[in-house]
């Protein structure tokens, strides 16, 4: 991922301390099989919780459990990638405390 | 359906600013109102800078600023230029910004909107959290008659859409076109929380009073975009926001959460956060194109509201939303009222939501301001060479090393020469017609 330098942040560390209800049966975000890499890479830049990545032997990884809920990527992608972009289920997902 | 009563008078769905201020004006006028709000309590999915500019909420609560969970009255506006190594901040304070009606409160969005829908209950709303409205029910005319919400198809004479930026029955279930990733802006922010003296000695503001402050430069590396800082009462709102078009950009090299704690360590913004808890980690879309890019707001037998509207506003010195927000609810639940009263809640009917908006502020400020997001996008030397500039001429003017020093001029010249005299002029007149 030469083009995406080096990350020095934990950004999972600070996605952590965010309240949220996981529904671990049902992803409210879904990506179509096998995505296009700079489609993909777009999300890696874009996503403010980091969920979009890319492992050193480039492999694409994505989880939803951190999810923000902001719609960003949906903007950049729900034309191309992404197969499915829905608010979660009842009580799920993030419940800020601040906000 | 089209002949039976429907449940309710009005359905909001959204219990943000515009949603619990449209529900409030309605409920107070006798309607029966439901809210259909997805956070688990009102503000749950919600974020903002932030600070809401007092006027349109003192239409409706005039005292709201005594019993609301408020965070501080800004006092203190900054503005600041970065460049990687450097940082110039103007700070203005003046007793205009304390006045009245002209005031500003930072607010916490999750204790804030908690607020917002107390209020629209206690006037008789009724609330439902935790579900998210999945789709908005038509008629076979094609006529907005109610939503569908988990199991539940729940009717109404009018339905306010107040669902926010990610604006996704807007757009599926009423046509409205995806707003595209120049017009988008990503949203990050973090919360630190600190005491509150501590925050009064940083940003040198009276007690209960406090700072909002907007950077250019390389908080978002050289991109469009910008970083914000705002002081709640014992905490610090620091984020920021970059439009989608110019992050997502294969020549784009830095993450936005990266570039957010890269921007958390310039020498200019660690020492304010120096010691400060992390506490929250948040993302919101922020619609950045302004008046061209809202949809139509006016439907048989539905509004739209808020940020679900694209009522929103950055001139780069000056960020506006929330405003927007409780007053396009306050009137779209008036007008709502209105055209129940008299019996026809088709779009005509419904028509005068969008007249008083372009008749206010609310319209007519994004309309004055219409050509700015397209300026601001292509300025891409206000994010780059501009904070560069700036920091050469500060170095030349406090930069004192005993060698011989030449005339000011002469010092500067060279700086506005490398930046292009006339480009620079060219440009900033063209801002200046834009702004």
């Amino acid at each position: 991922m030469s083009d995406i330098n080096p990350i020095t942040v934990n950004v999972d560390a600070a996605i952590a301390l965010n309240k949220y209800n996981v529904d671990e049966e049902n992803a409210h975000i879904e990506l179509v099989d096998n995505p296009d890499d700079e489609e993909f890479k777009k999300l890696v830049r874009l996503c403010p919780a980091g969920l979009y990545k890319i492992d050193k032997d480039g492999n694409k990884t994505f989880d939803y459990a951190g999810c923000l809920e902001c719609g960003t990527c949906r903007i950049a992608c729900e034309s191309t990638i992404l197969k499915k972009w829905d608010n979660p289920q009842p009580g799920m997902g993030v419940e800020y405390r601040f906000g | 359906m089209a002949d039976q009563e429907p449940d309710f008078d009005i359905i909001v769905v959204g219990c943000g600013c515009a949603g619990a201020v449209a529900a409030y004006t309605a409920a107070q006028a006798g309607k029966s109102v439901l809210v259909v709000e997805r956070g688990e309590y009102s503000g749950a999915k919600n974020m903002t800078g932030g600070r809401i500019y007092s006027h349109a909420l003192k239409k409706v609560f005039p005292d709201f600023e005594k019993e609301a969970p408020v965070e501080r009255k800004v006092t203190h506006e900054r503005i600041a230029m970065m460049d990687p190594t450097a940082n110039m901040t103007v700070d203005f304070t003046s007793d205009k910004l304390s006045q009245e009606g002209k005031d500003s409160y930072t607010v916490l969005r999750a204790p804030f909107d908690q607020w917002l829908s107390s209020k629209a209950e206690d006037a008789g709303a009724e609330i439902i959290n935790g579900i998210a409205v999945e789709q908005l029910i038509k008629d076979d005319a094609g006529r907005v008659v109610g939503i569908k919400a988990g199991e539940d198809e729940i009717t109404a004479s009018v339905v306010i859409v107040a669902e926010g930026a990610n604006n996704l029955l807007t757009e599926r279930c009423l046509g409205a076109k995806r707003p595209t990733p120049d017009e988008m802006a990503v949203g990050i922010k973090e919360v630190f929380q600190l005491p509150s003296d501590q925050i009064e000695q940083r940003f040198l503001c009276p007690k209960g009073e406090g700072a909002a402050m907007l950077f250019v430069g390389d908080c978002t590396h050289g991109r469009t975009g910008g970083g914000f800082l705002y002081t709640n009462k014992d905490s610090i709102s620091l984020g920021l926001v970059a439009t989608i078009s110019q992050i997502e950009k294969a020549d784009n090299p830095t993450p936005i959460y990266q570039m957010l704690d890269d921007f958390k360590h310039h020498p200019a913004v660690a020492p304010i956060i120096d010691g400060a808890k992390l506490v929250e980690h948040s993302g919101h879309l922020v619609p950045e194109g302004g008046y061209n890019m809202v949809p139509q707001l006016v439907y048989d037998g539905c509004l739209v509201a808020g940020d679900a509207g694209m009522l929103c506003m950055n001139l780069g010195y000056q960020v506006r939303g929330m405003d927007f927000a409780v007053e396009s609810g306050r009137i779209a639940g008036e007008v709502a009222c209105k055209a129940i009263d008299a019996k026809d809640t088709s779009a005509t009917g419904l028509a005068s939501y969008k007249t008083q908006l372009e008749q206010g502020f609310v319209l007519s400020d994004l309309k004055t301001f219409s050509a700015w997001p397209e300026t601001m996008l292509d300025w891409k030397r206000m994010f780059t060479e501009y904070p560069k500039a700036v920091e050469g001429i500060f170095n030349a003017m406090f930069v004192v090393d005993g060698q011989n020093q030449k005339h000011l001029k002469e010092r500067i010249k060279p700086i506005i020469k490398e930046m292009g005299t006339w480009k620079t002029l060219k440009e900033v007149r063209g801002a200046l017609k834009a702004l």
